[in-house]
């Protein structure tokens, strides 16, 4: 009985030790990178638990249905003020962020969060296509790919799930805006979507993985993600469509409830330091948001395209919003819709 | 006074209560009240971005027949959400009847083995149980991937000169089911057929019966509790499967399950999901009631 006492008394308080170094970050998946985490959890005696997430809305609900026990999510530039309005995060104590000013200047006062006091830079890049050329030799910077697939293509696209980066492309492919309320536009994204979806294979988060492996041929894809299998798989290329592609930015933000803040902190302000910062744009292969990072960058992502848009295409990326009223529930109906 | 022989048996009562209290919490703290806040939910109206607001509406229950159409706001049959739920009893269906013609082979098989031979065949049947569900999954998109084992296989020996495509199709689902849900429907044939009085196939034959007389009129009438136990055992839960047309059907051919899924997530429409999810729940009962129907009626003809 003694023993088996002593025995207890050991678990609970291994466990309780163990509740004193802990943080749950909330993550979109393969987007972190396990060197950096295995860094900061020797420094700070810290255990990191990573779950991923594969679309904004998906993070959004499973925060807000409550009880999730994460301390940090990273939500993607418009949502934060979502997070924000439903009182799901907290105001950032910049007293506890020396390196708050590390963030560069250009995504300090970004329309989301100005001045920077709810969210902290984590990655930004665009929304194109990513096409493996063996398969398909014609151009490959344009919508048209997954919206009127080429019949070389038809039944080996993917397109990711995420409502705002597809409606967004979409909704420029036929001739709109991002955020367009515009009902004869809407109209026509909606019935062009449905046309092609039959034309689809899937419509799958993991991208990295099975574009290399080549079970797709073509997939709507996020640019770094796209680095990533250019690096792995040298003919896969990232188009730019000149129809207008997104820009979008995630950012780390403090859940309100969230169980082990001061961690939260910690790493944080650890991301923000330059060093760390190439270390997760080095895995993820997306530009980080931090000042004086650039010299720590691999070699392989100096000058890469999928990160410097050619001349003729640069000024077709917008930055992404998140769409309100009218706007919205276009999206959101025309998204339901597309899903079933 | 009270004898003690009812003092005991008031005991007794006593200890069966205390007794069957957890599993009672159990039950109602996991099955019967997370049900009744589904069902309230169905009843509520949808927040923006999710979650719901506390205002009473029947757009919920609507929605899984009716929607509106966003562009000319009137109401039209939900064609999409008809076509999950026929694809979902289709493809159940068609698991069922598929592992039925596996099964019952298979099933017999082990029945007519020595008792030795019929524990290691049964020990087989049950290994697939000893791996995550998701694993075995995983594994069987590896083998029909374009470019996996059977298509790299076929390729090489000559029979396709170019891949089947398999990934996220139909087809690729049933293999999933008929695999995943295979020892479901042996298990309880196994069982009856176990039990079953070889002599009566004799009996059959002295009595001038052909091969087909035998099975439609001797074996398929005695195993029938059987097929209908692992009917049920794969219709069911082949209904509100998750796991498998989630990674086989890569998110484009959805089953019920995946669809109350997108509900909560994506679709930010948690009335709407909860009431499927409720209707899915009738469904089932429906099958099991139909179930109890005919055994109960079997027992009553002796």
């Amino acid at each position: 009985m003694k023993r088996t006492l002593t025995v207890v008394a050991m678990l609970m308080a291994g466990t309780a030790a163990h509740a004193d170094g802990e943080l749950h970050l909330y993550n979109w998946g393969n987007y972190t990178s396990p060197d950096l985490v295995k860094k900061f959890e020797e420094k700070y005696k810290v255990k990191v638990t990573i779950t991923d997430f594969d679309s904004n809305n998906t993070a959004l609900a499973k925060v807000e249905a409550g009880g999730s026990g994460f301390d940090l999510v990273v939500p993607s530039a418009g949502f934060v003020k979502i997070y924000a309005d439903k009182g799901l995060i907290q105001e950032l104590d910049l007293s506890k962020l020396p390196n708050h000013k590390n963030i560069d200047p250009a995504w300090m006062n970004v329309e989301w969060d100005p001045g920077r006091k709810w969210s902290v830079p984590w990655q930004w890049g665009s929304t194109g296509i990513s096409v493996n050329t063996k398969d398909y030799g014609g151009d490959i910077n344009t919508s048209a790919i997954f919206m009127d697939p080429p019949k070389e293509l038809v039944g080996k696209i993917n397109v990711v799930p995420e409502m705002g980066d597809v409606l967004a492309l979409a909704t420029m492919y036929e001739g709109g805006k991002i955020c367009d309320d515009d009902p004869a536009v809407m109209k026509k994204v909606r019935d062009a979507l449905i046309a092609a979806k039959p034309k689809w294979m899937a419509m799958d988060y993991s991208t990295v993985e099975k574009m290399t492996k080549h079970d797709y041929s073509a997939t709507v894809d996020w640019n770094g993600s796209t680095l990533r299998q250019r690096l792995a798989v040298p003919e896969i290329h990232y188009g730019y469509p000149k129809e207008g592609y997104p820009l979008w930015m995630d950012n780390v933000v403090l859940l309100k409830d969230a169980p082990n803040a001061e961690n939260a902190y910690l790493f944080m302000d650890y991301i923000m330091e330059p060093e760390n910062a190439a270390m997760l744009s080095a895995f993820a292969r997306y530009a980080n948001g931090i000042a004086g990072s650039e010299p720590f960058m691999p070699d392989d992502m100096k000058g890469a395209p999928e990160l410097y848009p050619p001349a003729e295409f640069k000024d077709k990326g917008h930055f992404l919003t998140v769409c309100t009223g009218k706007a919205l529930e276009y999206q959101t109906a025309i998204w339901t819709e597309l899903q079933k | 006074m009270a004898t003690l022989e009812e003092e005991a048996e008031v005991q007794s009562r006593r200890n069966a209560w205390l007794l069957s209290a957890p599993a009672l919490v159990v039950l109602f703290a996991a099955a019967a009240g997370p049900l009744i806040i589904v069902l309230i939910y169905s009843f509520l109206t949808p927040a923006t971005y999710g979650n719901v607001e506390w205002i009473f509406s029947l757009e919920g229950w609507k929605g899984i027949v009716f929607q509106h159409d966003i562009f000319s706001d009137n109401l039209v049959l939900a064609d999409a959400n008809l076509v999950i739920f026929w694809r979902s009893v289709k493809l159940s269906f068609i698991t069922t009847v598929l592992t039925f013609l596996v099964g019952f082979p298979t099933a017999w098989f082990i029945a007519t083995r020595s008792p030795r031979a019929r524990a290691l065949w049964l020990f087989l049947i049950t290994i697939p149980f000893w791996t995550n569900l998701l694993i075995r999954t995983f594994a069987i998109n590896q083998i029909i991937r374009n470019e996996g084992v059977l298509n790299t296989l076929l390729l090489k020996v000559g029979v396709i000169s170019e891949p089947i495509r398999l990934t996220y199709t139909d087809t690729a689902l049933l293999i999933g089911m008929v695999y995943v849900y295979l020892p479901l429907m042996v298990l309880p044939l196994f069982a009856t057929i176990d039990r079953f009085d070889m002599r009566l196939l004799e009996a059959g034959y002295d009595l001038y019966a052909n091969r087909w007389q035998i099975l439609r009129r001797i074996i398929l009438p005695i195993t029938r509790p059987g097929i209908i136990a692992g009917s049920i055992l794969v219709f069911v839960p082949c209904l509100g499967a998750y796991v498998t047309p989630r990674i086989l059907g890569g998110g484009k051919n959805m089953m019920i399950g995946n669809f109350i899924d997108l509900q909560f997530g994506q679709g930010q429409n948690w009335p709407l999901g909860s009431a499927l999810s409720i209707t899915l729940l009738i469904i089932v009962t429906i099958a099991l009631l139909a179930y109890v129907r005919t055994i109960g009626g079997e027992n009553r003809h002796g």
